[in-house]
């Protein structure tokens, strides 16, 4: 299992061919409290960099783009009760979708951890 | 991810200042539905009696449950109510870009004279002359002032006239063949409805960096244009109060590449009677009557914003437009030629061009150059009081009608503009516009207006100077406990907007004890 | 000048401060070709008498609602309005205050906004309103975007009983769109509407009561559109009506959008109004328009702040879900006032009276020689068909001082079939004297 992250914030769970994709700690503290979070379609199937959700704090709505290209597998429904787990866990039980990889070789262009933590230095 | 918003700090802040509890000047109080009842009534009819025949049976069998004040009831509840806002008439009101200038009450007077109020839309026009003889003379001044071919009074409000100008310049572009033209340049510095408006129509938006001094960069807008971009959309005097510079090359650069000019007039007060938009090469641009020309905020609207088009545009004006006829004037009301239609059911807003005219005509030519003059001059005024305890982004130039600060004075002081903004609530102003311009980090965008003496500026500079002294010297509390002396605390957005209530409901126990 | 607070020596102090040589110099960023380059031709300040006087002579040339009998509607309409209204949306406090953007001091609007938000739900039956649009018309246009946001489809149908205005601002709307049906005129009250909804229908628009006056079955409209998964959006004019009609939302209607201006509201010449909106709870973040919710502060007292904002333009820029950005804010208020005056027993009473006028007006009408009344059902609003031009005739009216309602060739001007029609509308304010004084009028014409 390794977790890449995106210039615009998302992360990266990639177990096997299915990734898992949320916004890291440092994004949702700077959203503020979610309030919101449109879910993708499960079955969708999404480019690199196209639109997948989007999230809104009070003051912000921001859009979650696709990491890599895929088809969507699974929402987490949960948040659309419960949209705060995106702050108070954004990693785990704060997740946003799940997506079938369709080409492991553009996981390669993310970033990783190391990568990322420059990047919000 | 994109964030298409600063991080803006929300929550309700956790000191433990004393509880604001109603008194007698400032009230805890009840919603309409708690104080009145369905019987009750301010309102005396006769009760008559009808029969259902010529109703279809669409009568009414569900009930209304809609509770009736008295009059002395609702006189009391209304006037509570209007002490738990601050307001121009009760003290300064600074907001950046939203021109919160004095509104004459003479223009309320009026508006509600019965020739003006009491007219109907569709009255025959020969009975309305007066009414389009008020029209083509608000219509003479906006044009003078702008030095431009035509005007189309009827948009509802500001991003509507932008709608406006931008279906006109569409309209334009399709009868010349150019319908391919896809693209709309837009600054980053630019309101939000003006991306929003091109989106709407079906542009793509391609945003302009702003340079480091914070004008349009004309460079980058040179090289963004092509035969595929339909327009430019430019406020100008921008949103971080400058005057564009090089607003002509930048105009002339558009028009070379064949495409227009959409001005954003939202700061039109700034340059009024001394600057004319047309001789800088705009093509549209909305004036919002409810900033520049007083006609009143009222909470929120109603606005009003007449777009002036150059000659280019003129043919492609919506209906209802005024046109000199033999027996007098005569409206336009169905297309003739043009190709843009009719943006909203009637002439527009009437009882806002009653308004503006008059404040016109109080003022003069001399007047509102004068204003515009007193409003760059008290901007400036601020921005020079404070620039040695505020930072200041941009200062290359001469600020217009407002002044920018950002939020780099107060680094360390664990203070953010929001808590500044709501520290300036307990001193007795309204806060600034914060957070905008986007450009800008943590943004404090002041318009004075014209309207502000001497006195109040230096008073304002002197509570602003002791807020910044207070945040430096380490006094956070008092921040972010802010405001303690208003009708509310800081309000809790995120349950708001988490579980949504949107209108009042019946307690669930009245219910069940009225079963 | 009486707005300007500084004297010549207080300016000439603050440009010290400033560090200026004169004002021109704070305009240094203008380019000298067009700074003050010009003379203005405009006439000079005034004294606040001399300007009132140019404008009540302007006023003078009109011919007002209250200068005689009066039956004009379609789509505006002209009641009483209490003085207490007119009284308290001058407060200072309302009058002068911006959008409440900082709660903690424009509770005042936001809870006044609240309350409208609920009066409107209820009388239209619906689950959530929002805090108001420019009007009728424009709020029709915003519906229509809305139910292709929630429906994922493009096609609308407009019936041939929207108002004709309302129609073109549909059009101007979806410039060039093909996916836009609009159904010709129906002035009988006729119309086949519910035969074009098919699997790529959006929504269906249905106006009741309609531009003729007719009263349109919405149940059996929801019911056709919902069969094909369409939403329906009801627009009402007459907002007074739903005092005796079923609420639009008990029928079936997923948005409701009306023309507020005839509770609080005067005519003005067309504006300003109050568009009203209402629609069911799961469409809440499709709704265009500011929201106002209830909330806590910091204390745990209840308060009211604008919420959902992030749909709105200021913030989702292209993303946004519309162009509304101003509200009518203080027509809201002016709505609620009158509103809260009436309460149910007074809301019912005047829509009640508004049919016995119109009940009356209508016979009245079918009396005249040569005059056919259209309608078998009305609220307050029917249409008539005259041996003579309809246009003419009005005017030659009008030149008696009577304004006998709308020719509907007006805002038709194409279709020559309604040539000979007229809209007339009666409210509570229409006297058997106006009625009398209309059908002599109408007599001695038509001889």
């Amino acid at each position: 299992m390794t977790t890449k992250f995106t210039p615009d914030h998302e992360y990266l769970r990639v177990e096997g061919s299915i990734g898992t994709v949320g916004i890291t700690p440092y994004a949702q503290e700077a959203l503020g409290d979610i309030v919101f979070v449109e879910l993708p379609e499960v079955g969708k199937v999404l480019k690199k960099g196209d639109e997948a959700a989007v999230v809104e704090s009070v003051k912000a709505a921001s859009e979650i783009y696709a990491p890599v290209s895929g088809t969507v597998t699974e929402v987490n429904t949960t948040l659309s009760g419960e949209p705060g787990l995106i702050n108070s866990d954004p990693e785990a039980g704060g997740w946003i979708y799940k997506i079938e990889i369709a080409d492991a070789g553009e996981i390669d262009g993310l970033l990783d951890s190391d990568a990322y933590a420059q990047l919000t230095l | 991810m994109s964030m298409n918003n600063q991080g803006r700090p929300t929550g309700t802040g956790t000191s433990s200042y004393a509880a604001s509890s109603g008194s007698a000047l400032l009230p805890n109080e009840p919603l309409l539905f708690e104080i009145g009842d369905t019987e009750h009534s301010g309102v005396d009819l006769p009760e008559v009696e009808i029969s259902l025949d010529r109703l279809g049976g669409f009568e009414r069998k569900t009930s209304l449950d809609l509770a009736g004040l008295t009059e002395p009831e609702a006189m009391r509840h209304y006037v509570r109510l209007s002490r738990l806002n601050h307001s121009i008439d009760s003290g300064m009101y600074p907001l950046g870009s939203c021109t919160m200038k004095h509104n004459p009450r003479l223009n309320e007077k009026m508006a509600r004279l019965p020739g003006f109020s009491d007219i109907h839309p569709l009255q025959p026009v020969s009975t309305v002359q007066g009414a389009l003889e008020l029209m083509e003379e608000l219509s003479h001044w906006l044009m003078t002032l702008t030095n431009t071919a035509a005007v189309a009074l009827t948009p509802k409000a500001g991003a509507h006239g932008e709608l406006l100008g931008m279906m006109a310049i569409k309209a334009a572009q399709d009868a010349a063949g150019q319908s391919h033209r896809k693209i709309v340049l837009v600054p980053e510095s630019a309101h939000g409805t003006n991306p929003a408006t091109a989106a709407f129509l079906g542009y793509a938006v391609r945003p302009i960096p702003a340079r480091a001094d914070g004008t349009v960069d004309v460079q980058a807008v040179k090289e963004a244009l092509s035969p595929e971009v339909a327009a430019i959309m430019l406020t100008n005097p921008n949103t971080c109060g400058l005057f564009e510079p090089q607003v002509i090359e930048i105009a002339e650069a558009v028009h070379a590449a064949g495409a227009f000019f959409y001005c954003d007039g939202a700061n039109f007060n700034a340059i009024m009677g001394v600057v004319r938009p047309g001789d800088l090469g705009i093509d549209a641009m909305h004036i919002n009557l409810h900033k520049t020309f007083s006609t009143p905020h009222g909470g929120g609207g109603p606005g009003a914003g007449p777009v002036v088009l150059s000659e280019a545009l003129a043919p492609f004006a919506p209906v209802p437009f005024l046109r000199k006829g033999e027996n007098g004037l005569e409206l336009v009301e169905h297309n003739e030629g043009t190709a843009l239609g009719r943006v909203t059911a009637f002439q527009g807003q009437m009882g806002m061009y009653v308004r503006a005219l008059t404040y016109m005509l109080s003022h003069g030519g001399d007047g509102l150059a004068q204003a515009a003059q007193d409003a760059v001059l008290n901007a400036n005024y601020i921005k020079a009081r404070l620039s040695h305890a505020f930072s200041v982004p941009f200062n290359d130039y001469p600020t217009m009608h407002e002044a920018l600060f950002d939020d780099s004075f107060l680094d360390g002081t664990g203070v953010t503009t929001l808590d500044f903004a709501k520290a300036l609530i307990d001193e007795g102003f309204h806060p600034m516009t914060m957070y905008f311009p986007l450009v800008v980090h943590g943004a404090m965008l002041i318009e004075p207006t014209e309207s502000e003496s001497k006195q109040t500026l230096d008073r304002f500079c002197d509570v602003m100077e002791e807020l910044a002294a207070d945040a430096k010297a380490g006094n956070k509390d008092r921040f972010t406990a802010a405001p303690v002396k208003a009708p509310r605390r800081r309000l809790d957005e995120t349950r708001a907007a988490r579980s949504p209530v949107l209108r009042w409901e019946r307690p669930v126990d009245t219910l069940k004890a009225a079963e | 000048m009486r707005y300007l607070p500084h004297s010549e020596a207080e300016r000439a102090e603050m440009l010290g401060v400033i560090g200026a040589a004169n004002i021109d110099a704070l305009f240094s960023a203008v380019p000298a070709r067009a700074l003050k380059s010009f003379d203005l031709g405009l006439p000079a300040h005034s004294p606040e008498f001399l300007v009132e006087a140019h404008m009540k002579a302007l006023a003078a040339k009109n011919h007002a609602g209250a200068d005689g009998p009066f039956f004009i509607g379609a789509g505006a309409y002209r009641h009483h309005v209490p003085a207490t209204v007119d009284h308290l949306i001058q407060r200072s406090e309302f009058l002068t205050a911006y959008t409440p953007y900082q709660p903690e001091i424009s509770q005042g609007t936001l809870q006044m906004l609240f309350e409208f938000q609920t009066q409107v739900a209820k009388i239209t039956g619906m689950d959530v309103a929002n805090a108001s649009l420019y009007d009728g018309s424009t709020g029709t246009a915003e519906a229509v975007l809305m139910a292709r946001r929630l429906t994922r489809r493009n096609k609308i149908v407009l019936s041939g009983g929207l108002h004709p205005h309302y129609r073109d601002v549909v059009k101007a709307y979806l410039k060039d769109d093909a996916d836009l049906e609009c159904l010709s005129a129906s002035p009988e009250g006729q119309g086949d509407i519910l035969d074009h909804i098919d699997e790529q229908t959006a929504a269906i628009v249905v106006q009741t009561p309609d531009f003729y006056g007719h009263l349109r079955n919405i149940k059996t409209a929801a019911d056709a559109a919902h069969a094909k998964g369409a939403l329906l959006i009801v627009v009402i004019t007459e907002v007074v009506s739903l005092g005796l009609l079923e609420a639009p939302g008990a029928l079936g209607a997923d948005i409701v959008v009306a023309e507020g201006q005839s509770i609080g509201n005067a005519l003005n010449f067309g504006g300003p109004y109050l568009g009203l909106m209402a629609t069911r709870k799961e469409f809440i973040r499709q709704m265009p328009g500011r929201l106002c919710g209830e909330t806590v502060d910091a204390e745990g007292q209840r308060g009211f702040v604008l919420t959902l904002s992030t749909r709105e333009q200021h913030i989702r820029r292209e993303k946004a879900t519309s162009n509304i950005c101003t509200n009518s804010g203080l027509c809201a208020l002016a709505f609620s006032i009158h509103m809260a005056l009436l309460g149910e027993a007074g809301f019912k009473r005047l829509a009640r009276l508004n049919h016995a006028n119109a009940c009356k007006l209508a016979d009245a009408l079918a009396g005249v020689e040569g005059v056919e009344v259209l309608n078998k059902s009305f609220f307050n609003e029917m249409t008539i068909r005259t041996p003579l031009p309809a246009a003419a005739l009005v005017e030659r009216l009008a030149a008696r001082g009577i304004l006998a309602g709308v020719p509907v060739s007006r805002v038709e001007p194409t279709d020559a079939s309604v040539a000979d029609l007229i809209v007339l509308a009666a409210t509570e304010l229409t006297t058997g004297s106006d009625i009398a004084a209309l059908c002599a009028a109408l007599a001695e014409e038509l001889q």
